[in-house]
């Protein structure tokens, strides 16, 4: 690529959030997050379901608006959505009418680049996610990991700063999950974007991330932050060494003690 | 193809049974001309000039109406899909107006607009107009979210969502919604030709009813079904193109 886009880090501060349900109260989805993404690194937001940890990603993607605190990257204040910050999404969001080529075309053709040159850098994605042949083929053609790959393509294409990836191997089984897994590293070693990473897949996030955020069940905050760093060596074996299994262990009780709170019945 | 020749069949029995009934005498000619006749009289019709001469106008009424119909119609329906205050102002008025049989306004429309082309335009027109609002009005309202932050966090501007992932991914909606309008179109196209026009194929039928030429109005109904069945397939064909994308 000619311009390598430069990474960029993440400073969130005070952090709230609050939404109305069609029908019903205020609820606080998010209560007082604070939290640094370094530049460049992988880090994964963990929690049990309905945590806010996909609010929390979609207030940074700017899809959201900022309530109360602050979201701020290299560009400045968070308030929109940009192609700054890409989005991967758990269910792909790809546009069913265009086919893979033209799905990938879209961002690059919204970065001004056009004919060979463009065409050009999306065959390199499209190759880079190994989707190579696929091109002229429509989303609901291809089976949910190769819809994923072209998603990811897409975002790629587009050459954000940070990667915002909500869930994104979540709806796939878990033998196409692993290979994804493996593959993300592998591009994310190419890139070294800044990368936001929501799971509640213990083991995913200490396979992939540098970092590791342990979110509280509602109203969603920052439990711990702890640091992982198996991302680094490429080892596929490292799910079967001790030192990983041992981190996934201790993560896993932190991430269960959250889902036992929440199924507490709230103080009168 | 073969195949949706095939699937055709039983409309070749329907006339061979119509043929049948007639030629055995179990229904009055008076009442029903035989089928055979009715062919003859349509190639009469068509030599003579006097079947174009009345299908044109009607087919350019019904062009002009659907097709401010669905300029009209789009507007509506986007302008109700995206803005709460449109809503609001809109919402109510197309409600009431749904479910009113547009035949009924004929002879207020005519009052009006006059006996001209004008009057049977606007009465197609609004017609039309419902479905077009309501397949664009479902069509974006039904848009996943999604689709729309994705482009967004692409790079597209609020202005680009409208055209390049509302408009696509409502297609479908938008198409059902144009579909029912063309087939209002030709209802209402007659509907307005047969009470009062000098011309048309719905003036023709009338005309020729009036007169007694049960044959040649039987030979007019039939060129008013073939143009709406060509026009429904032609409809079908486009829709299938523009949404091949859903396999």
């Amino acid at each position: 690529m000619t311009d390598p886009s430069v990474p960029t880090g993440i400073v969130i501060t005070g952090l709230s959030h609050d939404y109305t349900p069609r029908a019903g109260t205020r609820v606080r989805a998010l209560e007082d997050v604070s939290l640094t993404v370094a530049t460049g690194s992988f880090h994964a937001l963990l929690g049990p379901s309905g945590c806010g940890k996909s609010t929390l990603l979609y207030c940074i993607g700017g899809f959201l608006p900022v309530q109360t605190g602050s979201i701020r990257t290299d560009r400045g204040l968070v308030t929109d959505p940009g192609p700054d910050r890409g989005v991967v999404f758990q269910n792909f969001a790809l546009f069913p009418w265009k086919t893979v080529l033209q799905n990938i075309l879209y961002g690059i053709g919204k970065r001004g680049i056009r004919g060979a040159e463009a065409r050009d850098r999306a065959q390199h994605f499209i190759d880079l996610v190994h989707l190579t042949g696929f091109e002229a083929s429509f989303p609901g053609q291809l089976s949910g990991g190769m819809q994923q790959r072209a998603a990811l393509a897409r975002t790629l294409a587009a050459e954000p700063d940070i990667l915002l990836m909500d869930e994104p191997f979540g709806a796939l089984d878990a033998q196409t999950r692993r290979i994804m897994q493996e593959e993300l590293l592998g591009i994310w070693r190419q890139t070294r974007q800044t990368v936001v990473f929501v799971t509640h897949d213990v083991a995913e996030a200490v396979y992939l991330s540098d970092a590791i955020s342990v979110m509280s069940a509602r109203p969603g905050r920052i439990r711990r932050t702890l640091s992982a760093g198996f991302n680094r060596a490429a080892d596929p074996a490292v799910f079967k060494r001790p030192d990983f299994t041992e981190q996934v262990e201790l993560i896993w009780q932190m991430v269960r003690a959250e889902v036992d709170d929440a199924r507490r019945p709230a103080p009168a | 193809m073969r195949r949706g020749a095939v699937s055709y069949l039983p409309l070749l029995i329907l006339a061979a049974l119509w043929e049948l009934v007639t030629r055995l005498g179990l229904v009055s000619r008076a009442l029903l001309p035989p089928f055979s006749v009715v062919l003859v009289a349509l190639a009469h019709m068509l030599a003579d000039g006097s079947l174009l001469r009345n299908a044109v106008p009607s087919l350019l009424r019904g062009a002009a109406g659907l097709a401010l119909a669905i300029v009209a119609g789009f507007g509506l329906g986007a302008g109700m899909a995206l803005l709460p205050r449109f809503r609001a102002a809109f919402g109510p008025l197309v409600q009431a107006f749904y479910p009113l049989p547009k035949t009924a306004l004929v002879p207020l429309v005519m009052v009006w607009f006059g006996l001209g082309d004008t009057a049977k335009i606007v009465l197609i027109f609004l017609g039309c107009l419902l479905p077009v609002i309501l397949g664009t009005y479902n069509g974006i309202r039904g848009v996943d979210h999604v689709l729309v932050w994705s482009a967004r966090s692409l790079g597209a501007s609020r202005r680009d969502v409208l055209r390049e992932v509302l408009l696509p991914a409502a297609m479908p909606q938008i198409l059902i919604g144009l579909r029912t309008a063309t087939a209002f179109a030709f209802l209402l196209m007659v509907a307005s030709e047969l009470i009062i026009a000098n011309n048309g194929l719905g003036f023709l039928i009338g005309s020729l009813g009036d007169d007694g030429a049960y044959p040649a109005m039987f030979a007019a109904i039939l060129t008013i079904t073939a143009l709406g069945f060509l026009a429904d397939r032609g409809f079908a064909a486009l829709s299938a193109h523009l949404l091949r994308w859903r396999t």
